[in-house]
């Protein structure tokens, strides 16, 4: 019996295209543009300016705040321009344009192929690496790492759960990392469970990936306290509380974050991010991308430089096909459907998705018919189309009292509802309203 | 790059649709319908087809020329209000009750509470309790089944000669042993006097399945009514033998398979969390049992599904489904 | 009469009898004192319970007058002035007179106008819209057409025009504000109407350079401040690549019409202009021939 989480959920097809291609380097454009927001809280502050020269791996804008994170620079050049720019949500957002020379990186980064498995840095010294390096969650959070390697007082890790899920359709980034730099994996996953001072690590890793598995489970026998989880295929088993309460069947209580079941989450690629981060002092700047799509030529995956516009990589696998009816960065349960090519991937980019016009348009919606299919799909417990109609009449006082800040926006109840209602549209409508409201009501 | 779409995510769909549903119950109807044409023969090949044609043909003119919206009868919600009129009724009843009784459904018990999703009562059932109570004669006069077994049984359901036979002062056994009255076997393949859908126990055990597999109910509300009927039934049978009959003949005979499969698990008129859906089977069965048993009809299913569904908000305001992340109270 | 029906006679007056005097004895424990004269003002109120008046319902904006000292700032858009001055009488106050107000709607991006880059496929709310992307078009300012705004007007003053842009019916709108709420890129507006309902607007809500803007919609806004330079009254202010006309200082003379290159300014319930220099007619058509109901 396979473990999973116990309410809830779907099984949407897994059209895994791009799944056993070989990681391939993606040519290094003539130009990137690097957002200063490329993660969850304050925007980084450039430190550079117009005319500067900046080396692969040089910082170029540091954090403000906590909740922040440094950013580098992916490539070596000259600075264009720091200005908004239009990203792929046609709004303009302060990035820093670089044009690129060379392939020049920073002195003290580790080039060489060869693993560094000596874990010589102590807990503070690895979380410090940690945030120099700017790493954020991969898996599209982008929540600054290293304020997830320090629980806020009161509160003790206790397990280190390691998310290489990749539930959503179409993507493969985290699979094929697995494949190729699993025992980098398995020594980035020991710096953590370091970090953390904890002995226990388990790596989530749906039942789909049977390579995968077989693979990190030959390393992982070497090392004490790393498990190898197999879970069913299920989505959203990516999901942080899907994902804990499947490893260690723990829910997190409603409101809390996981570290209040002693958990800490972090995305397989990050942790890879990790291990470069503090055995070959390699900063964020380049990951694996998929681009994938029925209509794609060749879908594959992608190691890219932060920064290179989304087209080069479409280009890359074919160019844009002829039918296509949308461009979703992301997979399609979560991603965000794109408007221009020419934005840049961000540290928070794990797939450049395309779908053929018959599959982008959606069916016209209708009436509720009461068939209660979103409730059973929804693996947080809601009662999607009440949150709907509450949200369309802007009750927020019940939206709150009905619980829609649970909601994870996993888009199950969309997917499911056989009336075609934007349930999800409304609700995330509504949940930032009430998030709105409470917020205010703090004050 | 001008003809791409933007929306927001998700941005697939499994596929399912109203008529996916609506045309799969559709298909777990016919093994009862296919049965009920065997039995009843060309009559009620005629009432199921006039049925079903008259709730279409009203369900678009109401919507075409009164309501002036969108016509919705392509999704095959007002087949399945005809199928299952047509399921309440004998096959030898006048044409033109039946069409009252679709005009009446769809009309009054679902376009004018606002079409498909609105409406709170079954429309198929509330024609039917129109009906029933407008032409008690005709609604209950029970034709006999064209014979599939050598002796021939009159046209009364069980159910009605049982409540008769207690009435006369019969004890249970003494009624079911009688000559004309049917046999467990008879009851399950539909050799008995009744209403199109009630007769064929296999027949709607079938669609069950068929639904079962193919996702569109779930087990919580058949099973609940089901078990229901049996355990407050059995209760009865055990403590007094000689006035209550066992629990397999209540599920065998009247509306209480149909209903249960069919009518009861009606989308738009049942609960929408599993402790709701429990709660409601349970207060149908019950019901079912106290009108057949303590009331003035011989059957009460119809009268059971119309009075829960009227509970249906009620259960879904309080019987909510299992949060994620609740921690229970030591 | 028999037994039978005697008993049921009295037996139902006796619990009449018993309900009623319950019934007054607990309304006469529980009875709110409230001033008569709320009730007086909720009278003369037109009942609308809209919430234009930035009270909860009629009957809170006749609590308010009532407790009020003076009628200031207090004003029922549905009733107006009519209504207002009735209360005064009732209440015995002064009450100042206001001018009428309409919703404006700023943005000139018809489909015309403004060329579409994309389709929007999610659900047709303009909040929805917004807080995902910046529209369909260039311009990331402007009226995304979802009708937010027409869904929430309980005066019906409001529709969807063809041309993709929400038209103001001039004799339902009682300025209430509820489009002006709902409206996500903030680009209704309650302006004064003026003499013969006559108003003058920048139909324009775009901060983007003058290029950018025009290369997304036609009739855009350039922030080239001839508009400003041109009026004798000191009117107009440029701030953000955007001219804004203040409707106090406005006195209607429509200098700034003519000389705007982009037509971007709008001119309601004017008279049509007489053709002057066939150059500056050419630039104008789309000004001179708007006589919308916007």
């Amino acid at each position: 019996m396979l473990k999973t989480f116990k309410i809830g959920g779907i099984h949407p097809p897994e059209n895994k295209l791009s799944k056993g291609k070989a990681i391939e380097v993606l040519p290094i454009p003539e130009k990137v543009m690097i957002p200063l927001s490329q993660h969850i809280g304050a925007p980084a502050t450039a430190i550079v300016a117009k005319g500067d020269t900046v080396k692969v791996g040089q910082l170029i804008a540091k954090a403000s705040g906590f909740i922040s994170a440094n950013i580098h620079s992916s490539v070596s050049g000259t600075i264009e321009k720091i200005d908004n720019i239009v990203d792929a949500s046609g709004y303009p957002k302060p990035m820093i344009i670089i044009k690129v020379e060379g392939d020049e990186w920073e002195e003290d980064i580790n080039k060489s192929a060869k693993i560094n498995s000596n874990l010589e840095y102590n807990k503070d010294e690895i979380i410090e690496k940690v945030a120099k390096a700017g790493i954020v969650g991969l898996g599209g959070a982008t929540f600054p790492a290293n304020v997830k390697l320090m629980p806020p007082p009161g509160s003790t890790a206790e397990v280190l759960i390691i998310n290489a899920v990749e539930c959503e359709p179409y993507l493969t980034s985290d699979h094929s990392i697995m494949l190729e730099k699993g025992e980098e994996i398995i020594i980035g996953t020991h710096i953590i469970m370091k970090a953390l001072d904890v002995k226990k690590a388990i790596i989530g890793i749906e039942n789909n990936k049977p390579d995968a598995i077989k693979h990190l489970n030959e390393i992982a026998k070497k090392h004490i306290g790393i498990e190898i989880c197999p879970l069913k295929v299920r989505y959203p088993q990516g999901g942080e509380k899907q994902l804990i309460k499947a490893t260690i069947n723990k829910e997190v209580p409603s409101g809390a974050l996981p570290i209040a079941v002693g958990a800490v989450v972090q995305n397989v690629a990050s942790v890879l991010a990790i291990y470069e981060a503090v055995q070959l002092n390699k900063p964020l700047f380049e990951r694996i991308v998929t681009i994938t799509g029925k209509s794609v030529a060749s879908p594959g995956n992608y190691l890219c430089r932060i920064g290179t516009p989304i087209k080069n990589i479409i280009e890359a696998a074919g160019g844009i096909p002829t039918d296509t009816g949308k461009i979703i960065g992301g997979g399609p349960m979560m991603g965000k459907a794109l408007t221009n090519i020419d934005a840049p991937i961000t540290k928070g980019s794990s797939g450049v998705l395309i779908l053929n016009t018959r599959e982008s348009q959606r069916e016209k919606s209708r009436d509720c018919i009461r068939c209660a299919k979103c409730v059973d799909v929804c693996p947080m417990g809601l009662e999607p189309f009440l949150l709907m109609t509450l949200a369309e009449n802007n009750n927020l006082e019940r939206l709150e009292k009905d619980n829609i800040m649970d909601c994870i926006e996993c888009g199950s109840c969309s997917y499911t509802c056989p009336a075609n209602r934007a349930l999800l549209d409304y609700i995330r409508l509504g949940k930032g309203r009430t998030g709105q409201m409470i917020r205010n009501r703090k004050q | 790059m001008n003809n791409i779409f933007i929306s927001p995510s998700p941005h697939v769909h499994s596929g399912d649709s109203i008529k996916k549903n609506m045309y799969g119950v559709i298909i777990a109807m016919i093994p009862a319908m296919v049965l009920s044409f065997l039995y009843f023969g060309l009559g009620a090949f005629i009432v199921t087809l006039t049925a079903v044609l008259s709730c279409v043909l009203f369900e678009f003119l109401i919507q075409k020329f009164i309501l002036k919206t969108n016509t919705t009868i392509g999704d095959g919600s007002a087949l399945i209000t005809g199928i299952l009129l047509a399921f309440n009724v004998p096959s030898d009843i006048p044409l033109w009750i039946v069409i009252i009784g679709a005009l009446v459904s769809i009309g009054i018990g679902k376009l004018s509470f606002g079409g498909l999703g609105n409406n709170i009562f079954n429309p198929a059932l509330v024609g039917r309790v129109f009906l029933l109570i407008s032409f008690p004669v005709p609604m209950t006069s029970w034709p006999k089944p064209a014979q599939l077994s050598a002796d021939a049984y009159s046209g009364a359901t069980p159910l009605a000669m049982l409540k008769e036979g207690i009435a006369n002062g019969e004890s249970v056994a003494s009624i079911m042993q009688a000559n004309n009255f049917p046999t467990y076997k008879d009851m399950f393949m539909g050799n008995i006097g009744g209403s199109l859908g009630e007769v064929a126990a296999v027949g709607i055990i079938l669609g069950l399945a068929y639904m079962l597999i193919r996702k569109i109910i779930t087990w919580h509300i058949p099973v609940s009514i089901i078990g229901t009927v049996v355990i407050f039934s059995g209760i009865l049978h055990i403590i007094d033998p000689v006035h209550y009959a066992s629990s397999l003949f209540h599920i065998l005979t009247g509306g209480l398979l149909v209903g249960a499969v069919f009518m009861a698990t009606d989308y738009v008129t049942s609960p929408m969390s599993k402790k709701g859906m429990i709660i409601y089977g349970i207060g149908i069965g019950m019901l079912t049992v106290i009108i057949r048993i303590f009331g003035a009809y011989p059957e009460g299913m119809s009268f059971a599904i119309l009075i829960m569904n009227a509970f249906t908000p009620l259960l879904n305001t309080y019987c909510k489904p299992k949060r994620f992340g609740v921690i229970k109270k030591k | 009469m028999s037994i039978t029906v005697l008993l049921t006679i009295i037996s139902l007056c006796a619990i009449g009898v018993t309900a009623a005097i319950i019934l007054y004895f607990v309304a006469q424990k529980f009875k709110v004192i409230e001033d008569p004269r709320i009730d007086q003002v909720e009278d003369i109120l037109p009942g609308a319970n809209c919430g234009g008046c930035g009270y909860p319902g009629c009957r809170g904006f006749a609590e308010a007058t009532v407790k009020a000292e003076e009628l200031d700032g207090l004003f029922c858009p549905v009733g107006g002035s009519d209504t207002m001055s009735e209360v005064a009488k009732c209440l015995g106050k002064e009450v100042v007179a206001q001018t009428p107000k309409i919703a404006v709607v700023k943005c000139n991006g018809t489909c015309d106008n403004r060329p579409k880059h994309n389709k929007y496929d999610g659900a047709q709310s303009c909040a929805i819209q917004a807080s995902l992307y910046c529209g369909e078009s260039g311009c990331q300012y402007g009226c995304l057409g979802c009708g937010d705004c027409v869904s929430v007007c309980n005066f019906d003053a409001i529709y969807m025009g063809e041309d993709g842009l929400p038209k103001v019916i001039e004799d339902k709108c009682v300025a209430c504000g509820a489009c002006v709420e709902a409206c996500p890129k903030n680009i209704i507006e309650l302006r004064n109407k003026g003499p013969k309902d006559r108003r003058v607007y920048v139909a324009c809500s775009s901060k983007d350079k003058g290029g950018i803007a025009r290369k997304a919609c036609s009739a855009a806004c350039i922030g080239c401040m001839k508009c400003a330079k041109e009026c004798p009254f000191d009117a107009i202010t440029v701030e953000n690549n955007l001219a804004y006309i203040d409707f106090e200082k406005c006195k209607l003379c429509r200098k700034c019409v003519a000389v705007c290159p982009t037509g971007a300014i709008n001119e309601t319930n004017f008279p049509p202009r007489k053709p002057k220099v066939e150059k500056k007619e050419v630039l104008n058509k789309e000004a001179n021939t708007n006589k919308s109901e916007n």
